[in-house]
């Protein structure tokens, strides 16, 4: 305590230490539990990025988005078209990158038009068919015109390079190996930094000030003179594109893409992610998606708890993994309606509602 | 005009069987305004519990009439089922009555994970037969179309069970409180109404039809698993919403009218587009559809416009 | 009496390890995995049984490496099907240190882990992806010990065209099922066959009364159909109940015995291929067929193919007198064995060289040898 106490006053020194804290990380990680925590905390970072994204819509704006994985995979596809032997491409990730998070962008837009007057769950329906639909036609479009390969997926993407220095292997610099996982950890570190910034200042803007007006309600923000339809809109497009953003970086990481990566769950999961850990509260969301994305790994070491307590293996680890990572959603919930790390505005309702 | 006739038939078969599970989804919405995700493993729950017991009894006693058996069966899965379904009520959603709107629903999915690894652990990871033998076989020439009994079994159900319900809700005392409930539930509390228990009776009754609606589905597929529920749980909740959750007529409309357009979304697309789009698109046609309803009638068919909830 | 017994078991169980210790004993990890929850998981778990049964048995040789005793040890992770989590469960197992991976079930899960399993050096079998750009990227730690999909589908086209001239294909949208369906379309039509009918439907639908419908109209003689048997049983059954009197076609998917349990009487006549020789015509086949029923249960569907990468990857072990990845992959691709499904040999690409495959159909119940066609 004494130590927090300390630092309370001092913003450079904890943001320094934070950034040393963030830098060494995957070193510690790395040698204590493994390169495979390593992938995984790189995929975390990528779920930050989702569920700040989604953030937005459902935590911000208030609009409930069941399909918030097409996004992700309008971004990963971009990527996978652009920088793979399918179509013979290798674009520079500068071009498509961007070029990806504004397809993904356009089409949050393309989604938002027709919900514009959709309210509750009959947008959750609606956009829930969006996403779904996306996926089919992913899975779909490889005839008459291959263009998305099908079922079969994308093989062989392009990693990240950047000035001649490829993401996709092991490097050596300044004496230091770093393998390919580390290395994404950095550059998906910077982004989650990036996406971090814009929600912070979102936040405490206008448009932030306005969304969270929309989602109380709707009919006194228009009355109040917001262009409710353009802000919504915003939502949808800001969302999409934190989305296609992180798609892009999740193709070239992994290096293969098929539909099958972006299915129902996948947006079941990020949406627990932003509720568990706190809508609208973006250290709330940052810890979600952690929780969220860590659990299930966590849970593949009950066999080797299960010897240690008991002597022997009653059931298969594999067994039992997601179903304790089910009780723990639900426990969860219970104990913390409100998110682990609600926000303000949330506790403050979460107050009035029960009077 | 047959293969019509035929995909008409088949589409209502499989409507019937979303509608049920609708229902479910519906009855709850319109009391408590939530989406009960964990309805489709309730229906999972009664098909293996059912299928559990007509294996038992099929090895005990294999001379007992086939329908018996499955009868039987089915009377263990009701049961059990409600009994799902009020602790389900009780665990996961009661105490966050008053907690924000998607807390339930995060419950509802890690319950929903939960009774999916249960059943699995129970149940092995195997797809579970059902012995079709069990009941007649025959099968019948309508209008040109092949319908078979248990089919024919599975429509009539589906019909009496909405005439039941409806009756249950207009006419009874549960039905009138159940109404009162869903209007304003504090009022109704002022009123007498036992609010916490007219809630668990809706949970119970949407989860016996689940229960039905488990046995049909594997009565007629052949087979049961314990994944099962999810994908039924979500056109069932799709057919809710298409009818305007929290209407029972509605919930039976969008079932049914689901059922027949991925029926025939399956059957004519890839004619009608010269075969350049085919049956892989039937998912997205039934979309598309829904998206189209509720652009131009925001809330569902038969839905009221006063259900404007964020 | 009793207690003398345990006395000199307990002798006899001290001076083994003993022995063991004597001698010098190293343990070596085998990876494996596959899904273990979700829908497929009963075959998952059949992978999963079929390596541990060959691990076990091999173990019980008490192999000799290198000099020393080597005890090999099964670590068996859950993949879901999918692609994300096959790249963490693949950095993990290489974490733990094994050397070899038997894996992964799907192709979708394959590819991905493959990468992962290249850049480390580690040796991958699998028994059970088909698609053909597994092994088309280059990898050289890369194989697999089941057919890719070009290998199958050739012969199971030319036979649907033999069956009849009309020929309807459905497939289930997934990588396996489009993949071998879109082979067998090409070598039907190759083979002089109408292609009257292209269906899709998807790997969790169980009502198929509507594509049958759409396809009876269009009166095929054979219905081939791409894909696993949870969905073929109905498929099955739901051509009974519209009255189509086609042949139905499937691939490795359809060819178990659940495939029967589920369509019952309606299962009858029904055909399938799977690659290699019939198991019971192997020299070991019936032997092992015996062993995992006793232990395991019904075979699922790709446990004879697990059991046999295990064999093949501890077979290059011992010739490379090494459990050494580096020293031992050499080995792997020149592997030339007789397993329990049929010779296995690789080619350069790690695929299996053209091996023989079988035809099945179901009589009473039974899957019985119609007749294998070498390629």
């Amino acid at each position: 305590m004494n130590v927090l106490d300390y630092l309370k006053g001092k913003a450079w020194l904890t943001a320094v230490l934070l950034l040393l804290g963030l830098v060494l990380l995957p070193f510690m990680v790395e040698a204590s539990l493994g390169k495979s925590w390593l992938r995984i905390l790189d995929f975390a970072l990528l779920y930050i990025m989702l569920a700040l994204g989604l953030n937005i819509v459902v935590g911000y704006a208030g609009l409930l988005d069941l399909g918030y994985v097409a996004f992700y995979a309008v971004g990963a596809y971009c990527w996978a078209l652009l920088a793979s032997p399918h179509f013979g491409l290798n674009l520079p990730f500068w071009v498509i990158l961007p070029t990806g998070a504004a397809i993904a962008g356009l089409f949050g837009v393309l989604l938002g038009t027709p919900t514009l007057r959709l309210r509750g769950d009959y947008l959750a329906i609606v956009t829930l068919g969006f996403g779904e639909i996306i996926r089919i036609f992913l899975n779909n479009l490889n005839a008459p015109v291959n263009i998305t390969n099908g079922p079969q997926g994308i093989t062989q993407i392009e990693p990240v390079t950047i000035a001649g220095l490829s993401l996709g292997k092991t490097q050596e610099i300044f004496g230091i190996t770093f393998s390919s996982p580390h290395l994404y950890y950095y550059l998906f570190l910077l982004f989650v930094a990036l996406v971090v910034f814009v929600c912070m200042r979102l936040e405490n803007s206008r448009i932030g000030r306005a969304w969270v007006a929309i989602r109380e309600d709707e009919m006194a923000a228009a009355a109040a003179g917001i262009n409710t339809r353009n802000i919504k809109l915003l939502a949808f497009a800001m969302g999409a594109t934190f989305g296609g953003l992180s798609g892009g970086l999740f193709a070239s990481f992994q290096g293969f893409v098929s539909p099958e990566s972006f299915n129902l769950m996948e947006s079941i999961m990020i949406l627990s992610m932003i509720v568990l850990g706190g809508m609208g509260n973006i250290y709330g969301v940052i810890l979600g998606a952690l929780l969220v994305t860590m659990i299930p790994e966590a849970l593949r070491y009950t066999g080797d708890l299960q010897r240690a307590v008991f002597g022997e293996v009653f059931i298969d680890p594999a067994d039992l993994r997601m179903l304790l990572f089910g009780i723990a959603l639900v426990l969860m919930m219970l104990l913390r309606p409100a998110g682990l790390l609600p926000s303000k505005l949330r506790r403050q309702e979460l107050a009035e509602d029960a009077t | 005009m047959d293969i019509f006739a035929q995909q008409l038939v088949n589409g209502l078969v499989l409507g019937s069987v979303y509608a049920l599970v609708a229902l479910g989804y519906t009855l709850v919405y319109g009391i408590l305004e939530l989406i009960n995700f964990a309805h489709g493993e309730t229906t999972m729950m009664g098909s293996m519990i059912a299928l559990a017991v007509i294996g038992a009894l099929f090895g005990v006693a294999p001379d007992l009439p086939g329908i018996m058996i499955v009868l039987a069966g089915l009377l263990v899965a009701i049961p059990a089922c409600m009994l799902l379904g009020y602790s389900i009520e009780r665990v996961a959603y009661r105490p966050l009555r008053h907690a924000p709107r998607l807390a339930p629903l995060i419950t509802a999915i890690g319950l929903s994970i939960v009774l999916q690894n249960v059943a699995m652990l129970i149940w092995g990871k195997q797809y579970i037969a059902f012995p079709t033998t069990l009941l007649p076989q025959g099968r019948h020439n309508v209008f040109g179309a092949s319908i078979t009994d248990v089919q024919i079994a599975i429509l009539v159900l589906t019909v009496v069970i909405m005439f039941g319900l409806v009756t249950l809700v207009n006419r009874t005392r549960l039905g009138r409180a159940m109404r009162a409930t869903a209007q304003a539930p504090a009022v109704a509390q002022l009123m007498g109404v036992n609010v916490n228990a007219v809630i668990s009776s809706t949970f119970i009754i949407g989860s016996a039809l689940a229960a039905i609606a488990g046995v049909m589905v594997s009565a007629n597929y052949g087979q049961a698993h314990y994944y099962m529920g999810f994908l039924l749980g979500l056109k069932a909740f799709s057919a809710a919403v298409l009818g305007g959750i929290g209407n029972l007529a509605g919930a039976m409309l969008g079932g049914l009218l689901l059922g027949v357009l991925e029926a025939l979304g399956a059957g004519y697309i890839g004619d009608l587009t010269g075969g350049f789009l085919g049956s892989h698109y039937q998912d997205i046609f039934a979309f598309l559809v829904l998206i189209l309803v509720l652009t131009l009638k925001p809330s569902g068919l038969l839905g009221s416009r006063s259900v404007e909830r964020a | 009496m009793k207690s003398t017994l345990l006395a000199l078991s307990v002798a006899l169980a001290l001076s083994l390890s003993m022995t063991a210790h004597a001698e010098d004993a190293v343990t070596v990890k085998i990876g494996q995995s596959s899904p273990l929850t979700g829908p497929q998981a009963h075959i998952g778990k059949d992978n999963d049984n079929g390596v541990r049964l060959a691990i076990d048995e091999i173990n019980a040789t008490k192999p000799t490496i290198d000099g020393k005793v080597v005890t090999f040890e099964v670590m068996s992770e859950d993949d879901q099907a999918d692609p994300k989590t096959a790249t963490i469960v693949a950095q993990r197992m290489i974490d733990e240190g094994i050397v070899g991976v038997v894996g992964h079930l799907n192709s979708g899960a394959t590819i991905p882990a493959s990468k992962v399993y290249s850049d480390n050096n580690i040796p991958q079998i699998s028994p059970s992806a088909t698609a053909i750009k597994y092994t088309a990227q280059g990898y050289k730690t890369a194989f697999r010990v089941m057919t890719n999909d070009e290998q199958q589908g050739k012969v199971l086209g030319a036979y649907a065209a033999k069956l009849g001239k009309k020929v309807a294909i459905i497939d289930d949208q997934t990588a396996y099922g489009q993949g071998l369906a879109a082979e067998v379309e090409k070598a039907a039509k190759a083979a002089g066959a109408e292609v009257v009918a292209v269906e899709h439907t998807n790997d969790k639908a169980t009502d198929f009364s509507a594509i049958l419908t759409s396809i009876k109209g269009k009166t095929p003689d054979v219905i081939f159909f791409g894909g696993m048997d949870p969905q073929a049983a109905p498929i099955a059954k739901q051509m009974r109940q519209l009255g189509m009197k086609a042949q139905l076609l499937g691939g490795d998917g359809m060819q178990t015995p659940k495939f029967i349990e589920l369509a019952g009487a309606d299962a009858d006549g029904a055909i399938a291929s799977i690659p290699g020789l019939p198991i019971e015509k192997m020299p070991k086949g019936a032997d092992f067929k015996k062993k995992f029923e006793e232990k395991y249960g019904q075979i699922q569907l790709y446990a004879p193919y697990a059991y046999d990468a295990a064999y093949v990857m501890v077979d290059a072990m011992k010739r490379a007198n090494s459990t050494d990845p580096t020293k031992y992959l050499p080995e792997l691709g020149k592997t030339s064995l007789e397993g329990v499904t049929g010779k296995i040999s690789f080619d350069a690409k790690g695929d299996l060289t053209s091996g023989p495959i079988t035809l099945y159909t179901v009589k009473g119940g039974k899957w019985e040898t119609l007749e294998t066609v070498q390629p």
